[in-house]
């Protein structure tokens, strides 16, 4: 098994991908096989880090709350733009001491801070853990804090750690 | 070419609706870039676009098409995945050279390195140690070589 499928995940996602670019038929399933096994095995040359999935029942309440969230600050966003220069709006960066340490987590937390309309991740620190983001409507400080270590970071820690 | 009049009514206004939603948002990321003042406040405005202006447009594909067909299209939803996988790449590698460009510059805007070494944010420790030909092992804030290791 290791040996010929050694990302079982990566394998059927590629395949799935390919499944949903052509069609569904058994000719398709059996070529985009041949290519996610291949593909998968010239991934095994590079060594990546192997993600863990510890609980994956918890990624889509955390999917769900993510999409909820960046609808949220997508609105907050826009009426930002559309307000104008009016409002005196502060934007600053808020440094953040992370406990998470996965690979994979990180990735798919850099992926949810920068999805977010008006975060965006500017800088990590391997040593220390410290994430630095850049707020576009920066009210307290400890208040982003405290959501991105409870909301986003606990749930990432739960499925990946 | 127009397959519009198969369309059933509450799929048409569906499609309009999420096409108009993502294109607005779209177009306000784009307006927000050209009005904030800062680089790291206009880093912010072109994610309504890859979002929600995005995903409100791929949702409209997928009503549209999956009402026309009468099956399930779902491909769409790689646009989305592949959107918001590689936005960081490229959002990262931007902010962390306008961030060295400041820091050399000098600007007192932008956080020093030193913020990142100390999880309590005593800056005054870490500015002392700074000291010319400083070598960053004798660091005493990054003495930890051994987080490395698995635990």
């Amino acid at each position: 098994m290791n040996r010929v499928l050694p990302y079982p995940l990566l394998t059927a996602a590629l395949l799935l991908t390919w499944l949903l670019l052509t069609s569904f038929s058994p000719g398709q399933f059996l070529l985009g096989a041949v290519i996610a096994v291949a593909a998968s095995r010239a991934m095994a040359a590079l060594q990546p880090s192997k993600p863990r999935l510890r609980r994956w029942q918890f990624i889509p309440r955390l999917a769900g709350i993510v999409a909820l969230d960046i609808l949220r600050s997508n609105m907050a966003v826009a009426s930002i733009i559309l307000g104008g220069r009016r409002r005196d709006r502060v934007a600053g960066f808020v440094a953040i001491p992370l406990d998470l340490r996965d690979k994979t987590g990180l990735a798919v937390l850099a992926c949810i801070v920068t999805s977010t309309p008006g975060t965006a991740w500017i800088e990590y620190a391997h040593d220390t853990g410290v994430l630095l983001i850049h707020v576009l409507d920066l009210v307290d400080k400890d208040e982003w804090i405290a959501l991105i270590k409870n909301r986003y970071e606990a749930s990432l820690m739960e499925i990946f750690e | 070419m127009t397959h519009a009049m198969d369309l059933p009514a509450w799929a048409a206004v569906l499609t309009a609706l999420l096409v108009v939603l993502g294109a607005g948002l779209t177009l306000l990321g784009a307006i927000g870039t050209l009005q904030f003042g800062s680089f790291f406040e206009r880093v912010h405005a072109p994610t309504l676009g890859t979002s929600w202006g995005t995903g409100a447009i791929v949702l409209a594909s997928i009503v549209c098409f999956s009402a026309l067909g009468l099956r399930p299209v779902v491909h769409e939803l790689l646009i989305g995945v592949f959107i918001t996988a590689t936005t960081p790449v490229t959002l990262m590698l931007l902010a962390r050279a306008a961030l060295y460009r400041d820091r050399t510059e000098g600007d007192a805007n932008v956080p020093p390195r030193s913020l990142l070494r100390s999880p309590g944010g005593s800056l005054s420790r870490d500015r002392s140690s700074d000291g010319p030909g400083e070598s960053p092992s004798r660091d005493p804030q990054t003495p930890e070589v051994r987080p490395m290791t698995p635990i």
